[in-house]
């Protein structure tokens, strides 16, 4: 559907859009970033610097950009769509040869102000650009083989030079993302019981296969696997980040020990307590009503963006907005996985909460999206 | 591409259903999340919240300061005293070589201290504090303190040590102590103890003598800090404290001035000395020479000084008033007396004569007087240590009567003291024979045993006993620790189970020994009607005598190398008329108990009598000058310079 076809008349224009802005949304996603502040003040030690600041200019700039986001027509980000994908891939690869690894494993470039880190980019960039594909695509077609090939490529293509990073937690995002948005898209469910299918039998195979003659993977292999799995059989290496991060959470109880008098945060027993281990310092804290009101914020932003996209006949503000959502969802979903040991520790943030720019900014950016798709969206005549 | 509103409808349908669909997915695993926490935070909290505690929380033990140890008048015999020291934190030094070398401008370290101080901050977290120098004086503490500002991470500490005020005069019978060892842990006294103080790294406990043997009442109870300490193990605060209790005083029964005063007059010899209450038991006096500082041993004792310890034939570490066992020789004749007297084998007024030897079979035994003694009662034979007389009635009344009188008077047992391998001696049965050395008992053997001889092993504090109680009349015990409050009550003392009039006989004896013109101790008599000394001397042989060599005249002891010359011994109580004290002394290859012995045992007796220098006139007027000159020669402690505890506390 071009923008033609749009009633253009029942749009909202020039600063009258503020208006129309999803509002709740915006109150929710300050609320969940509010939250992050508080925590970074208390891994802090009670102090504003050295996270609580830059945190907040970076939020701050992001509500820039989130609303000069949304007042752009949804259309021309359709447009914009290649062009995102092609610039973020071409930023991996170039990370890949001349950007600076920090901590982890994530690659950057400074930008003088901030890190920019283009893995972060992408997370967003192939859900734009997979929406851009659906809407372009006959419906009829979705789910013909060649043309689910095409998505499966674009997905894969930075998957691949993320993995080279390495950055799992970024890998895992990018493959569950796309799948979601073909998923949404309307690709056959088929698909995706095969793949599923697959991926089980792979795994039961390497893991059935382990100990007899045609083996899969050699023995270390499957060591680093198991400590992989289950860190806790190795509590003073792998384990002890995960070990200490269960005490944490786990200590806080029912209404937690109090603002910043969380023993495992303030006696460093905590890892990487401002990153991504920070939703245990809340927990602990704040305990399990905080834990709680942290996912109901989550949950209902996202309850806000189905609303939103069911409420959207533009197939691509529709599918962008669930796609954001879901990619939204993987972050919180992996992130507290793995620090309330559900999962294995791959390096995912806490969205809006965990100290680092180029996910708060890349963030903004999508609800930003979101925002556009709610504002644009086309109105019936009544 | 142009798409029909039909499409654009289906489209919109397929996307919502599929987001839905999603949204119940992604509410689906929301659950799973919160029913997750739930379950860690509700359910486990207090499991985690212990795991939690136990990460942050650890336990100090707070060592309880040691019971002090006293003499009878309140004077400290083992105190603890101030340790300065200082430390060295690493992370706060900045630059140890340069911290270091400016504290030895201000203070000077040996070498090999630094070298152990710097591998041993290399070890240690930078955040732990290490003792770079221990035992300071107060002085180089003081200069430290001051000069603080220019040594960073550097920090003055004071903690506790051991202090013996009286060095090596009561080295024998305090001991001293020392960082517990594995030895002691796994096979030593403090094998069975599960005290968690023992744990600590170098924790002083008891290593010989009152120390060891009542460490359980000196160490006292450990005390707790619990503190909060960061991942890194830092200590971040201290959350609480429960103080422990310290360790209970223990008063000795010694007097540290006549304890003082019988070590310096021991000298240079291998000999001991007791000192008893005959009244009490009260031991006053366990002297035991040489002697050692204790505080050495506290301090660690260097490898040359420990090796000669070791090496000396004097044995300086031996507790001889307890541990050596020496044939009592004349001095068991006592004894001898009382089992005649009792087994009614010998009459009170009879006579025995003395030829110079005792036929028995194709053996003789000679006494020591080898032209003889002629016609004796028991009390000239005892003056004149006759031993024929002594064969003759040890012979009538056999050995069995002998040994159960010897353990009346306290010989062949163990009395328990708080000391370091206290000696049973040997009071030998013909039954003891035939299962140590597997021989049957002969009447020769008797005949020995009769004049202290043989097989009969008596230690110093046995002998002062077998005194006291003879003096008394009294079953008196041993005494080395207690309450010396006079408002205690004391149990009543029971009578001794010998006849009285029988010991007064053998009392006779002993005091001829002294003061009958023929006594063997005369020299050693005691002036002054009511400090009369009655004693006993005797001169145990470790060797025996050759037909031979009696036939060509017998070596005298200076003739023969050290080792092998007489044990030198003499018993004694004083005052006559009514006995108070008792005194035992034993001069290790001495020569003869009555030249060596016995002045030193009239010196010790007259001290404590008088509690303090005896006067002058004590002493018979032809020895003035001899008294004079070592009573000026002898250093004694100054009684003002002890420092009382009674004051303390």
């Amino acid at each position: 559907m071009s923008y033609l076809e749009y009633n253009v008349k029942r749009v909202p224009t020039g600063l009258s859009k503020v208006l129309f802005l999803n509002w709740p949304l915006l109150v929710l996603v300050t609320a969940a970033a509010g939250i992050g502040f508080l925590m970074l003040y208390s891994v802090a030690g009670g102090s504003m610097t050295p996270w609580v600041e830059p945190q907040l200019k970076r939020f701050g700039l992001g509500l820039v950009l989130m609303i000069g986001v949304a007042m752009v027509p949804i259309w021309f980000w359709r447009n914009m769509s290649a062009l995102a994908y092609a610039v973020s891939v071409l930023l991996l690869i170039f990370v890949e040869f001349f950007g600076a690894t920090g901590m982890g494993a994530q690659r950057w470039i400074d930008l003088g102000f901030m890190r920019l880190q283009p893995s972060e980019l992408t997370k967003i960039t192939v859900v734009m650009l997979l929406a851009a594909y659906y809407d372009w695509l006959d419906i009829r077609k979705v789910s013909r083989p060649l043309w689910v090939l095409i998505p499966v490529v674009l997905i894969l293509l930075p998957t691949y030079l993320v993995l080279t990073q390495p950055d799992l937690g970024t890998a895992i995002l990018l493959v569950a993302g796309g799948a979601f948005v073909m998923f949404i898209a309307g690709v056959h469910w088929l698909y995706f019981a095969a793949v599923l299918a697959a991926g089980g039998g792979m795994i039961t195979a390497v893991f059935w296969s382990r100990g007899t003659d045609w083996q899969l993977l050699k023995d270390y292999q499957y060591r680093r696997i198991d400590t992989f799995l289950n860190p806790e059989t190795d509590p003073l290496g792998a384990g002890y980040h995960i070990t200490q991060s269960k005490i944490a959470l786990g200590s806080g109880g029912w209404a937690g020990r109090g603002f910043m008098q969380g023993t495992q945060s303030r006696l460093n027993f905590l890892p990487e307590k401002h990153t991504d281990f920070i939703f245990t310092t809340l927990a602990e804290e704040f305990g399990f009503v905080g834990g709680i009101s942290l996912l109901v914020i989550y949950g209902l932003i996202i309850l806000f963006c189905i609303a939103s996209a069911v409420n959207n006949q533009n197939r691509f503000g529709a599918i962008l907005t669930l796609g954001i959502a879901a990619t939204f969802f993987l972050f919180f979903a992996v992130n507290m996985s793995m620090v309330m040991g559900l999962a294995p520790v791959v390096g995912v943030p806490l969205p809006l909460v965990s100290y680092g720019g180029s996910a708060m900014l890349v963030l903004m950016v999508a609800f930003g999206l979101t925002q556009s798709a709610h504002i644009h969206r086309p109105r019936n005549r009544t | 591409m142009k798409r029909t509103p039909k499409d654009t409808a289906e489209s919109a349908r397929i996307v919502s259903r599929r987001g839905l669909i999603l949204g119940a997915g992604m509410a689906g695993f929301g659950a799973i999340l919160a029913a997750r926490m739930r379950y860690m935070q509700v359910e486990q909290a207090d499991q985690f919240r212990l795991l939690a505690d136990e990460n942050r929380i650890n336990i100090r033990l707070i060592a309880p300061s040691r019971g002090v140890i006293f003499d009878r008048r309140g004077t400290i015999l083992a105190d603890n005293e101030q340790n300065y020291r200082v430390v060295l934190v690493k992370e706060d030094a900045g630059d140890v070589d340069e911290v270091l070398a400016r504290l030895q401008r201000i203070i000077h370290l040996p070498e090999e201290d630094l070298e152990r101080a710097r591998a041993e901050i290399d070890r240690r977290s930078p955040f732990v504090p290490v003792t770079i120098a221990d035992r300071l004086t107060y002085e180089a503490f003081a200069k430290v303190a001051v000069n603080a500002p220019a040594l960073p991470g550097v920090s003055p500490e004071v903690g506790q040590s051991r202090i013996y005020p009286m060095d090596q005069d009561f080295a024998h019978i305090v001991g001293y102590v020392g960082p517990v060892s594995d030895y002691d842990l796994t096979e030593g006294y403090l094998a069975e103890d599960e005290d968690p103080l023992l744990q600590i790294p170098k924790f002083q406990v008891g290593k010989t003598g009152v120390e060891a043997k009542l460490e359980h009442d000196l160490r006292g109870q450990a005390g707790t800090r619990r503190i909060e300490v960061n991942a890194q193990g830092r200590v971040m605060r201290e959350l609480g404290r429960i103080d422990g209790k310290p360790g209970g005083d223990v008063q000795l029964t010694i007097d540290g001035a006549l304890q003082n005063y019988t070590q310096v007059r021991l000298e240079d010899e291998s000999a001991s000395a007791v000192v008893m209450d005959v009244q009490t038991g009260d031991i006053l006096a366990l002297g035991s020479a040489p002697s050692f500082d204790p505080n050495k041993f506290v301090r660690g004792i260097s490898v040359a000084d420990y090796s000669a310890l070791l090496n000396n034939d004097h044995r300086p570490l031996a507790n001889k008033s307890v541990q050596g066992t020496y044939p009592p020789g004349s001095t068991f004749k006592m004894i001898t007396a009382l089992a005649a007297l009792e087994a009614g084998v010998l009459d009170p007024g009879e006579s025995i004569y003395c030829g110079g030897f005792k036929q028995l079979g194709d053996r003789r035994f000679h006494c020591w007087r080898s032209w003889g003694h002629g016609k004796l009662t028991l009390t000239g034979a005892l003056e004149q240590s006759c031993d024929v007389f002594f064969y003759e009635i040890a012979e009538r009344v056999g050995i069995e009567n002998i040994s159960d009188m010897a353990r009346r008077l306290g010989l062949g047992t163990r009395h328990e003291l708080p000391l370091s391998a206290v000696a049973s001696g040997l009071a030998p049965t013909k039954a003891w024979k035939i299962e140590n050395r597997g021989a049957d008992w002969l009447i020769g053997d008797t005949l020995n045993a009769g004049i202290g001889q043989g097989f009969v092993l008596a230690s110093p504090l046995q002998l002062a006993l077998m005194t006291a109680r003879i003096a008394s009349g009294k079953a008196v015990e041993p005494r080395l620790i207690g309450s010396l409050d006079p408002a205690e009550d004391r149990p009543e003392i029971p009578p001794l189970d010998v006849d009285p009039r029988h010991l007064a006989l053998v009392r006779d004896g002993m005091s001829q020994v002294v003061n009958a013109q023929t006594g063997t101790a005369r020299a050693s008599r005691v002036v002054i009607d009511e400090m009369r000394m009655a004693g006993k001397t005797g001169t145990s042989q470790v060797r025996n005598i050759t037909a031979a060599e009696r036939a060509a005249g017998v070596t005298s002891n200076e003739d023969l190398p050290w080792n092998r010359r007489d044990h030198a011994l003499f018993v004694s109580y004083a005052p006559i008329a009514a006995p108070r004290f008792a005194c035992a002394v034993v001069v290790e290859h001495g020569g003869g108990g009555s030249a060596v012995a016995a002045p030193i045992a009239r010196d010790i007796i007259l001290q404590a009598l008088y509690q303090g220098t005896p006067p002058l006139d004590a002493y018979p007027t032809s020895q003035h000058g001899t008294i004079r000159s070592r009573q000026e020669k002898l250093i004694l402690r100054d009684p003002s310079t002890f420092s009382d505890g009674r004051n303390r506390a």
